[in-house]
């Protein structure tokens, strides 16, 4: 009973396999990227580049078709180029980053769409906007495990650097020079962790797996390496449970998994030991000293 | 042998001076308190010295130490209290110099953290988060930090600024420890009974060098009161000044 409601599916079927692989590979590389994200106050660049990615990965598709090399590369250096382009913007005019990113990533989406449509289908469209984790092939399969592989080591990396950043920048400066190189590389993983999530997740929903968990996480843990604990546990849950919705349910996946995710998101803002709503309900007795 | 030497520096914002035509030498082991009105351009020479702050005019030369060599504690440091980062994981960014991006922290970090903690009495409090802190316990974080630096040039902006008696005597200590082990120490104060006190050397700044010398030299009361009329409002339409670069 047990077995075939919560086994059985991805044990019967491959597609269901490789879906749970791509997406668990995922949902340990994208949240802590969310976490750090999220710590800057840069949430919503997660969700700009996203969409910067778009016209590139289109362009891809009207050279190559449905290549996956062709698609990723060029939604690779569509997403470097609009963050760079949004970075030399703001630093020679008066808009501010956030400013010239919205204003560019609308502009992604309008040219990212009209170029799809050029070429192929509604159908087309659907699988670039929203992903098709259920038609995961080998390829992409290897490529979202690469890049979370890189992504941890990169991480890893660059983790004093990029906390010291956003604790005390001042500081870093006054100490080290490395601040700028992790800045960048750091962005560099946004891009690259996107790219990752457009293949299973599309343009739209694979900010959703990155930045959902990340929040999340915010109410369940007060110290960073913890808040990045329960984001990857909070996605790998979101995948898995999601996947499964969409099985039984006969629900799109992406949106499935996404929609886990943002229940979670949901209960963690509601019930979370750190500063959900609950507790100002139920308020709890205060302490001694 | 000199520690700091400036040579006509001139230090300012947009052509308009805040520090002018500074000359002068900090001696290897002195301690420097910079007194001087709102304005007199005390924290800018703090950023001429660790060189955030590009000369106007004239240089200042550091003997020894790079850039990076410094220990600065600015007046109102840029951290955003909000992130989840604990006491003991702020004190010990203070070996980055040493750790630097990937070096690990071995066993004699773990107790040269623990005493820094320990001398700014913040025993126990290694776990809290710094948005937790009080300003004044916020304050001895960041001396602990200093401490773990381990610098030879220690440059405080303002350290007990809205800082209680109990604190700022605690964290002055610290200061009078750094003199005894010959590092060179310069403070920026209000307080002009405390660096009486303490300090044998103060440089009166007001935009220009009103004196420097052995504090009760420079403390008189004339001294102060003309370091107040020099320290004039800026003027939008200044001409440029006439002193020759050299």
């Amino acid at each position: 009973m047990l077995y075939d409601n919560l086994i059985a599916p991805f044990a019967d079927f491959e597609f269901m396999r490789r879906a749970l692989i791509g997406t668990i590979a995922l949902a340990f590389g994208a949240p802590p990227i969310g976490v750090f994200l999220m710590l800057r106050r840069m949430s919503l660049i997660g969700d700009a580049m996203a969409h910067a990615i778009l016209p590139g990965a289109a362009i891809g598709f009207l050279l190559a078709g449905l290549s996956l090399p062709a698609i990723a590369g060029a939604g690779l250096v569509a997403g470097f180029l609009i963050a760079i382009g949004a970075g030399l913007i703001s630093r020679s005019t008066a808009l501010k980053e956030d400013a010239s990113l919205a204003a560019l990533f609308v502009i992604s989406l309008a040219l990212g769409v009209t170029i799809v449509s050029l070429k192929g289908s509604n159908i087309d469209l659907m699988h670039f906007l929203f992903g098709s984790v259920l038609a995961i092939g080998n390829a992409a399969l290897v490529l979202i495990l690469a890049i979370t592989s890189v992504s941890l080591i990169v991480l890893a990396l660059i983790w004093r650097p990029l906390v010291l950043e956003c604790v005390d920048p001042g500081f870093l400066r006054s100490v080290s020079r490395a601040g700028g190189p992790a800045h960048v590389a750091f962005l560099a993983l946004v891009v690259v962790n996107l790219v990752g999530g457009f293949q299973v997740l599309g343009t739209l929903l694979a900010v959703g797996i990155m930045m959902l968990p990340a929040i999340a996480s915010r109410f369940w843990a007060r110290d960073i390496t913890g808040m990045i604990a329960v984001a990857v546990m909070c996605a790998i849950i979101s995948s898995y449970a999601g996947l499964l919705l969409s099985y039984r349910a006969e629900l799109p996946s992406g949106p499935a998994i996404i929609l886990v995710a943002g229940l979670i998101y949901l209960l963690s803002v509601a019930l979370g030991p750190v500063g959900g709503l609950i507790w100002l309900v139920l308020p709890r007795r205060h302490l001694e000293a | 042998m000199p520690e700091l030497r400036f040579q006509n520096l001139t230090l300012g914002y947009d052509r308009h001076p805040a520090v002018h035509h500074l000359d002068g030498l900090v001696k290897n082991g002195a301690l420097v308190a910079i007194v001087g009105p709102n304005g007199a351009g005390k924290s800018t020479l703090f950023k001429g010295i660790v060189g955030a702050l590009k000369p106007l005019a004239g240089s200042v030369e550091r003997c020894g130490v790079d850039g990076r060599g410094i220990a600065y504690l600015p007046q109102v440091p840029d951290i955003d209290r909000s992130f989840p980062i604990n006491v003991y994981d702020m004190v010990a960014m203070g070996l980055w110099r040493s750790r630097g991006v990937l070096g690990g922290i071995a066993g004699k970090d773990h107790h040269a953290i623990k005493t820094a903690i320990a001398s700014v009495g913040l025993t126990g409090f290694e776990r809290r988060p710094i948005g937790t802190l009080s300003g004044g316990q916020m304050q001895r974080m960041l001396f602990a930090r200093l401490l773990t630096q381990d610098a030879r040039l220690i440059l405080l902006d303002e350290p007990f600024a809205a800082i209680d008696a109990r604190t700022s005597t605690e964290l002055l200590a610290v200061v009078q420890r750094w003199h005894a082990e010959r590092r060179t120490v310069l403070a920026a104060l209000h307080d002009v009974d405390l660096v009486k006190a303490v300090f044998p050397e103060t440089l009166l700044l007001a935009r220009e060098t009103v004196a420097w010398g052995p504090t009760r030299e420079v403390l008189t009361a004339e001294n102060l009161n003309r370091a107040r009329r020099m320290c004039e409002a800026f003027d939008e339409s200044a001409e440029a000044c006439a002193v020759a670069a050299e």
